[in-house]
């Protein structure tokens, strides 16, 4: 079986990733999406541990991604609700542009 | 490290680059789909089944959808753009390398990964389901209220402001 750190260095990656990805998009919806691969490199690390950690059979690595993925739910279902309002308030969803506070 | 982990792994990391580099937002959302396709593989691999469909479920079958929606909604008629990257890319690009490398290192020299491997725990689903009505019952409400007024807040928030005459 595949050794933890291959899963951690993995999972690391794709923090990485997500987290360029936020900082360096213009979109926000591009953006939205990087915050969910790094909340997905979160999932994978909770599951890595939970299966090599000294009691797998508790359930509690799994129930935290469980209670997770409906969290990170939640927060796409609102995120991608403001950016549709931002873009009707804006016309535009290039976060360079969307500079005022006050519309 | 054994092949289908590399090929999965090869896979996911390609098409969450992909996901975020690529110009077309829609290919973005596609690109997005083949990671979660991926990770939801690498939690069968590690005896998570139902986390893996739970995420397959979820992720490929709702939020990619949603993210399909914003875009279809957000992208009309807007010019096309010079660069896709913001000006400051160098200094995000810099952060994210600085990060991997500090938790790569970490996972590298801890003593604590170096674990030997247990046998695959026999979980089945009646199982969570029991764990979820008896232990984990308040977290299962608290996420029930936390979705509830997601959905609320979503509709609210996306809905049609009122011009006032």
């Amino acid at each position: 079986m595949t050794p933890l750190h291959c899963y951690l260095l993995l999972s690391a990656l794709l923090f990485a990733i997500g987290l360029a990805g936020a900082l360096t998009r213009r979109n926000a919806i591009i953006v939205l999406i990087g915050i969910e691969l790094m909340l997905n490199a979160a999932n994978l690390n909770f599951i890595a541990f939970w299966r090599y950690g000294p009691n797998p059979q508790a359930l509690t690595g799994v129930m935290f991604v469980i209670f997770s993925i409906g969290v990170a739910a939640a927060e796409a279902a609102v995120g991608l609700a403001l950016i549709i309002s931002i873009y009707r308030h804006c016309r535009t969803t290039n976060l360079d542009e969307v500079d005022s506070m006050k519309g | 490290m054994s092949w289908p982990f590399a090929i999965i792994a090869v896979l996911t990391l390609t098409s969450a680059v992909a996901a975020m580099s690529l110009r077309n937002l829609v290919h973005c959302a596609l690109a997005l789909t083949v990671t979660f396709a991926g990770l939801a593989a690498f939690y069968l691999q590690l005896d998570a089944q139902f986390v893996g469909f739970a995420q397959i479920l979820v992720y490929i079958g709702a939020v990619a959808i949603l993210i399909v929606f914003a875009i279809l909604l957000t992208q009309r008629g807007e010019p096309p753009r010079p660069s896709i990257y913001s000006a400051t890319w160098v200094v995000g690009v810099s952060i994210a390398v600085a990060v991997f490398g500090v938790l790569g290192g970490l996972v590298l020299s801890s003593q604590a990964v170096t674990r030997e491997v247990r046998p695959p725990p026999d979980i089945s689903v009646r199982e969570i389901g029991e764990q979820l009505m008896t232990r984990f019952i308040l977290p299962l409400e608290v996420i029930g209220l936390l979705l509830t007024a997601a959905l609320i807040g979503a509709v609210i928030i996306a809905m049609h402001e009122r011009r006032p005459k």
